[in-house]
């Protein structure tokens, strides 16, 4: 299966999605 | 006052963005630009790239990130929440120490990247070291993913980074 991340797109998408983790974390474990 | 406390305090947050800008503008050009054109160019003219272009930028983009972590540290622990950072803010109750520690560990994880995995191997695809074509060749894939993980970092680190007067 190919890596994702030699997609610039899906690299794109998945900082994305980290990003919503994050904030998401950020909001709990103040 | 020029030159009091806070005055240094600004002096290294500019510091640390100019950095910033250096590093993560030449992630961007490696990943957005350069790898991507790569396939485009004629076999004859990659040499323009891989033994001119790509060494001056790879200069720029290491010192770049060392820089920007030691100003960036310089700057929290002058800013007076350096461990608090750290630590994720865990039990502080204060959403600025949790997000701007998000920031500094995918930052410190991404200089790490870029020392640690991006330079050696870049070193070896570029021919800037003694390898093997085969070695080369796994060495390229290797910095390539690297570089794209941390591009895949750096829109998390700057959300935190930037988003602390929110919070």
């Amino acid at each position: 299966m190919k890596n994702p991340l030699e997609s610039l797109g899906m690299t794109v998408s998945l900082g994305i999605v980290l990003t919503v983790v994050m904030v998401i974390l950020i909001e709990i474990i103040r | 006052m020029l030159f009091d406390y806070s005055w240094w305090t600004f002096f290294f947050r500019w510091l640390h963005v100019l950095s910033g800008v250096m590093w993560i503008g030449h992630l961007w050009y490696f990943n957005f630009v350069q790898i991507p054109s790569m396939p485009k160019i004629p076999d004859e003219q990659k040499p323009a790239i891989t033994k001119v272009i790509a060494p001056a930028a790879l200069f720029w983009f290491r010192w770049g990130a060392l820089s920007t972590v030691v100003t960036g540290l310089i700057l929290a622990y002058l800013s007076g929440y350096i461990g608090n950072a750290l630590k994720l803010g865990i039990g502080d109750g204060n959403h600025k120490f949790t997000a701007i520690g998000f920031g500094m560990w995918l930052g410190l994880i991404m200089a790490y990247n870029v020392w640690f995995v991006i330079w050696p191997n870049q070193q070896k695809a570029l021919g800037m070291v003694e390898a093997t074509a085969d070695e080369k060749k796994k060495a390229g894939r290797t910095a390539m993913l690297f570089s794209r993980t941390n591009t895949m970092l750096s829109i998390p680190m700057l959300y935190a980074m930037t988003s602390t007067h929110f919070y």
